[in-house]
């Protein structure tokens, strides 16, 4: 009884254990043995949490979009994929929200500047309000069934809307605007150490995802019976009360 | 009269259904006037507080055609919203879909209708720029204007056709499409404001340089139609 209603299995607890692993082996790394850059100096070290956070919210989004065409089909159709499509934006919401304001500090540090209006960063920062706009269309209420195909086309249709919205600021940008910062003049020479220490960041991060949109998934489906309980609660009272009066 | 009724209802077809359901809509902005006496003066107080605003002639004409799209955008959001009120208020739309009404017919009627509104209103805030930021217009803008117009409505109206029916009926639907829609509606911003800045020859840019703009509006319009038009259906079922 008590297990079922938890949202950890054994398998979660050991890979949650080698993210807390991965993450304290990250920060070591990154903070303390990793040289500081050439260029960049101590700076640098954002990179280590930045890259990593802005790679796993683009990993969520796309399973975001993926779960959510796995609902739309009919043949695996299953609140599951609703579930998990939720878990995953909410997720890269918050991650991308962190690689923004990595981003914009170590754009502060080493561009002089906390945002350019370079298309990259333009349609990251879209794909964000785009992602909390559909978080905000999955708590509008109705069934589970409504929520899950309202948010299912509008998962797809960011898929649509992104590449439109990059390509546009893309042409905005190359005929508007002095080249950015951001441009080719900026390959860095990476060390071994550094490389590596970015490589860690990213797969720690992955790990992380998949262990926090299995818990995240799986407390989505316990608020979902709850939901369902509650109706049939409130229905088997009224019924009782019913019959009370009867008598 | 059964023979009458019968002559009416022609909306078991896709074309039959988005007839009907343009005109019905247009008879309803007709006879409550909420364009006329609400939304375009609306639209016209936003083009004054923006002189407000920048404060400098020099500046006015300088960003005027990215106000009048600005502008333009503001004021569908509110157009989209009354459009799916008059749906919704009564369960409308719920009930067109139990009588078996093709939902692709709905929204290209619901499209065509806000597309004809927002062609005023663009006409309105055009006429606006010119005599209050002193836009300039040749004949040769008037052409780039008018195809930038349509087809930059065209876009407008099917994306928020179908944003609209995806927040219609939920509760808080107000303050949810303003965040829906505005990211969206981004590339069309930017394609409509360079187009109308060649039509203007705001910055010497020339007219010539303007048509290139028409093919991001263009993708867009032709994107968010079809892609309304077949996701319409499963986000009004239930």
């Amino acid at each position: 009884m008590s297990n079922d209603r938890a949202t950890s299995t054994p398998f979660t607890k050991g890979l949650g254990f080698f993210v807390v692993l991965g993450i304290a082996l990250l920060i070591i790394l990154g903070i303390f043995v990793s040289p500081a850059d050439v260029n960049q100096g101590e700076s640098v070290r954002i990179m280590y949490a930045h890259v990593p956070g802005a790679w796993l919210a683009y990993l969520a989004f796309v399973m975001t979009a993926v779960s959510s065409a796995a609902y739309l089909w009919k043949r695996t159709r299953s609140l599951t994929w609703d579930r998990i499509a939720g878990a995953s934006a909410e997720v890269g919401v918050l991650f991308m929200g962190i690689s923004l304001v990595t981003g914009s500090l170590w754009g502060r540090l080493t561009w002089g500047t906390y945002w350019t209006w370079d298309a990259r960063l333009t349609t990251t920062a879209f794909l964000f309000v785009t992602y909390i706009g559909y978080l905000a269309v999955r708590g509008l209420g109705g069934t589970h069934q409504q929520r899950a195909r309202r948010s299912a086309v509008l998962a797809l249709l960011a898929v649509l809307e992104i590449p439109l919205v990059h390509f546009s600021v893309e042409l905005w940008n190359t005929l508007h605007q002095e080249a950015s910062v951001a441009g080719r003049g900026t390959d860095v020479e990476m060390n071994g150490l550094m490389l590596f220490t970015l490589f860690l960041g990213v797969v720690v991060f992955t790990l992380m995802y998949i262990w926090l949109v299995l818990h995240r998934q799986r407390s989505l489906m316990l608020e979902d019976m709850l939901d369902d309980s509650g109706l049939d609660n409130a229905l088997s009272e009224r019924r009782a009360e019913a019959t009370q009066v009867g008598h | 009269m059964s023979n009458a009724g019968q002559q009416r209802f022609t909306g078991t077809t896709v074309i039959g259904t988005a007839r009907l359901i343009a005109a019905k809509d247009l008879r309803v902005e007709l006879r409550s006037r909420v364009l006329l006496n609400q939304v375009l003066p609306f639209a016209l107080i936003v083009m004054v507080m923006f002189a407000f605003a920048l404060d400098s002639d020099a500046v006015l004409e300088r960003v005027a055609p990215g106000l009048v799209w600005l502008a333009a955008m503001f004021s569908t959001l509110i157009m989209v919203s009354r459009s799916f009120a008059v749906e919704t208020a009564d369960g409308a739309l719920d009930q067109l879909r139990s009588a078996g009404v093709p939902a692709m017919g709905i929204f290209i009627g619901k499209m065509m209708a806000l597309m004809a509104q927002l062609v005023v209103l663009v006409t309105l805030l055009i006429l606006t720029a010119v005599v209050l930021y002193r836009a300039e217009l040749s004949w040769a803008g008037s052409v780039l204007l008018v195809t930038t117009g349509l087809t930059a409505t065209c876009g407008l109206a099917a994306v928020g056709t179908l944003y609209g029916g995806l927040a219609a009926g939920a509760k808080g639907r107000e303050t949810l499409l303003p965040l829906l829609l505005l990211p969206v509606v981004a590339p069309v911003l930017i394609g409509a404001t360079r187009a109308t800045e060649s039509a203007f020859g705001t910055r010497g840019v020339s007219t010539g340089q303007g048509w290139p703009w028409l093919g991001l509006l263009a993708v867009f319009a032709v994107l968010f139609s079809v892609s309304g038009a077949v996701a319409f259906g499963p986000l009004l079922d239930d």
